[in-house]
């Protein structure tokens, strides 16, 4: 099948090569180390997913962490009472997720626009509430649910002695923490983006695509909408029931602050600074923010008077003085003129600024035979 | 690709997706290295520089205290490295440091901010191992948090000397063998208050508790109600607020109403600022409640929050770990070279971040190695002297350490913009040592 310039099939074994090349790729960018990359995919799955009901449908959720949040408990809960295998784990997070986003899917989606948003975060802020005080017992607080020695495993219990510590997660006796826990996580990535290709590319992704551009027109035809709007709202819940699940397996510990509206904005923001409505766009998008919320917030002035150390001490002490608040705890300002100047300059998101560049790059080597390219461009889709 | 509206998984795609899925199960072992190798996590082998790890909150409701810490760190890693005046290196015994990094090794840092969530705690933690190649994590301020890297640290492989941490559970049910305490516990606290607060308060009260909803709030509740019901008080009600609540003002109305003389805020860091302030605005310490003064408690002080809390912490009684007016050796040491570096004395947050970092540079001294089984097993019963708090010793079986407590009052004559707190009592370590056994939890094993 052939969309845009380049076959599908040749996008998803690119898509593929890169996310699996990530150690390699990432080492100058000082990003390869097993947790960063696993965050990379877990929240690339995250994204991809709310990008499923956001651009396709035009749907906001603001409540998208409660899935996140659902996942990580269900998945903890899971290591807690069967077995330390990830394959369950990632079932019930699944699972549950997909279930509370029927539920909250059934109810808000009577609404649209700004009111549907509303309903959503409305949902997402009691389930944090529910998790932070009012189920304690489930999910132990304030504390986050953890792991312990009394907990009791029935299925591995049948199959192997406990040992003297806590047990950790895997995969059939491969342990998932470091980069098999990435490798893991990236197959799971690889898998979604296959999914949401297909979900692009189908029948049921036009009709997506033809309630966000109109719905009331669909709806005039004689069409109910609204069953396709709730499918779309579900597979985008268990998106982000899959991402909470396996934060849970690469580190088993969930905490209410998964569920916090914090957590659903950064999902929408990773959405629109990569692209909203383009097939990799969101993953990039999630892989920035990550990228800043880990690499930026750890400079200090120390290594930037390093970095600096070749200017004269007068020039470079005033550098680090003004660079000092950009990065460390001064890193959501970095982002946040990072998402002005995209949302101002590229408002198609950062695979606009590729897309451009690419056109650019194009039309200078053929000038006359671009043309039905780039009008191919502004379609939804990518 | 699709007819009839439905997902066409034709032969072809399927194989497809399975020639795929194979070549992308395969790729780990095309990428994987470093993964085995070195015996132990971190090994710095030959390399002429260790790094340890600075993981405390720089945002959130504890951040003023995660900054403190921080100072003291670096404070401590130039003490280490022979910078400086040496600090309590000066003073303490017994000691294997030689003031030229540890085992001969320049001692570097790095820091991650904990954001007072365990989530974000975690993941710095695991940059500054898998990253940074920490060889040990020290931080904390949150007890949540605290307990949450301890079991990280755990299956790590690396060593957690806990900074600010109060809850029992840190030593108690969720103890690790690779996690140290040595700040004292919500325990230790009712122990050290429960006399003071008889002779003040008398035996006949009725105390209304406010506490964090989290693990150290529960624990120090716990040990609170214990304390005083011991003493013949009764407890009117225990309520739990959120953390970083910001107002208090909806859970200290219902006080008024309730019958209780004696208020307990079983908060820390800004909660404690704010629901302290806001209690005494409301008119809490100017009532009478069943004949007697209303008084507040406040069982974890520290200086920091006595500065926010500016006059309403006049007269209130606590318990702290450390103070800098200590007139001892070791404290006088450490206070004039804090001071010089920074122009404040120390908190008592930053003297427990202080002494970790020298204790685990000296349990490698002593050990002769970085193996953490070894040098755990040099901090595991370690007695000392000269870290301000007097003859201490970590005990075994639950790696926490045993000192004196200091009983707290907020100075009504403060001297100066440092001098709030005024030592009430100086509680011996007999009078708050405990059972091991009663908190339950195992260490778990040396190696992992």
């Amino acid at each position: 099948m052939k969309n845009g310039t380049m076959n599908d099939l040749t996008r998803f074994a690119i898509f593929a090569g890169v996310v699996l090349a990530m150690p390699l790729w990432l080492e100058p960018l000082g990003a390869n180390y097993p947790d960063l990359l696993q965050k990379f995919a877990i929240y690339g799955i995250f994204a991809i997913g709310f990008n499923i009901l956001f651009g396709l449908t035009g749907y906001l959720s603001f409540g998208h962490a409660a899935f996140l949040g659902i996942g990580s408990y269900a998945a903890v809960w899971s290591f807690k009472l069967f077995t330390m295998n990830a394959i369950p784990a990632v079932i019930f997070g699944v699972l549950f997720a997909g279930l509370l986003a029927y539920v909250i899917g059934f109810l808000s989606l009577r609404r649209t626009g700004i009111y549907f948003s509303i309903l959503t975060l409305a949902f997402a802020q009691m389930s944090y509430n529910l998790a932070y005080s009012v189920l304690t017992p489930i999910t132990n607080g304030e504390t986050g649910l953890q792991l312990s020695q009394q907990d009791p495993r029935i299925i591995d219990s049948l199959f192997v002695e406990a040992g003297a510590g806590l047990p950790s997660t895997n995969l059939f006796g491969m342990k998932m923490s470091g980069y098999p826990g990435f490798y893991f996580c990236a197959v799971m990535l690889i898998i979604c983006f296959f999914i949401s290709m297909r979900i692009f590319r189908s029948p049921f992704g036009l009709m997506l695509k033809g309630i966000k551009s109109n719905q009331n027109r669909m709806n005039y035809t004689g069409l109910n909408t609204r069953p396709y709007a709730l499918t779309a709202f579900v597979i985008s819940g268990m998106y982000a029931g899959l991402a909470g699940s396996l934060l849970a397996v690469t580190d088993p510990l969930a905490g209410a602050e998964r569920m916090q509206w914090t957590a659903s904005g950064e999902v929408v923001l990773m959405t629109i600074l990569g692209g909203v409505g383009t097939l990799v766009g969101p993953m990039i998008g999630a892989g920035l923010i990550k990228y800043f919320e880990n690499i930026f917030s750890a400079f200090n002035n120390n290594v930037l008077a390093d970095i600096f150390s070749f200017l004269p001490d007068s020039v470079s002490e005033v550098v680090v003085s003004v660079l000092g608040l950009f990065v460390g705890s001064g890193w959501h300002l970095t982002l946040g003129l990072l998402f002005m100047v995209v949302v101002i300059f590229l408002p198609g998101g950062i695979m606009e600024g590729i897309d451009r560049v690419i056109s650019k790059f194009r039309s200078s080597r053929q000038p006359v035979a671009d043309n039905k390219t780039v009008s191919s461009q502004n379609q939804p889709g990518e | 690709m699709t007819k009839d509206g439905k997902f066409d998984f034709s032969r072809r795609s399927l194989l497809r997706a399975g020639a795929a899925t194979g070549l992308v199960a395969a790729t780990p072992t095309f990428f994987m290295r470093n993964a085995f190798g070195a015996e132990f996590r971190n090994n710095p082998g030959n390399a002429s520089e260790v790094k340890l790890g600075f993981n405390v909150p720089q945002t959130g409701p504890y951040s003023e205290e995660g900054k403190d810490e921080l100072r003291a760190f670096k404070l401590a890693v130039k003490h280490l490295n022979g910078e400086g005046d040496g600090g309590m290196l000066n003073t303490f015994t017994p000691s294997s440091l030689k003031g030229n990094g540890i085992l001969g090794k320049k001692v570097s840092y790095a820091t991650g901010d904990t954001q007072t969530k365990s989530d974000a705690a975690r993941a710095s933690a695991k940059r500054m191992i898998e990253k940074e190649q920490v060889l040990m994590i020290s931080g904390g301020s949150s007890s949540g948090v605290a307990i949450a890297v301890q079991s990280l640290c755990q299956e790590e492989g690396v060593i957690f000397m806990a900074g600010l941490t109060h809850s029992n559970d840190t030593t108690g049910k969720d103890k690790r063998r690779y996690g140290f305490r040595h700040f004292f516990n919500a325990y230790m606290s009712g122990r050290a208050l429960g006399p003071v607060l008889e002779k003040e308060y008398g035996k006949e009260r009725r105390a209304y508790h406010l506490t964090a909803d989290y693990t150290w709030g529960w624990t120090q509740e716990e040990s609170m109600k214990d304390t005083t019901e011991q003493l013949g008080w009764q407890t009117v009600a225990t309520v739990k607020t959120p953390v970083g609540a910001g107002d208090f003002s909806q859970y200290i109305t219902p006080v008024l109403n309730s019958g209780a003389d004696v208020l307990i805020l079983n908060h820390y860091g800004k909660d404690m600022i704010n629901s302290l302030t806001q209690a005494v605005q409301f008119g809490l310490r100017d009532r009478q409640a069943n004949g007697k003064n209303f008084e507040i408690v406040v069982p974890l002080f520290s200086r920091l929050m006595a500065q926010g809390a500016g006059d309403a912490i006049k007269g209130i009684l606590g318990s702290t770990n450390w103070n800098w007016s200590l007139q001892d050796e070791g404290s006088q040491a450490f206070v004039k070279s804090f001071g010089a570096e920074y122009g404040a004395p120390p908190s008592m947050a930053a003297h427990t971040c202080y002494v970790q970092t020298l204790l685990y540079a000296n349990a490698c001294e002593m050990a002769g190695t970085f193996y953490p089984p070894e040098v755990i097993k040099a901090l595991e019963g370690f007695k000392f002297d000269g870290m301000g708090n007097g003859p201490t010793e970590y005990r075994a079986e639950d790696h926490q350490c045993f000192k004196d407590v200091l009983v707290v009052r907020g100075n009504q004559n403060p001297t100066s913009q440092f001098d709030l707190l005024q030592v009430v009592e100086q509680t011996p370590r007999s009078q708050v040592e405990y059972d091991w056994k009663i908190f339950g939890g195992e260490l778990g094993p040396y190696k992992v």
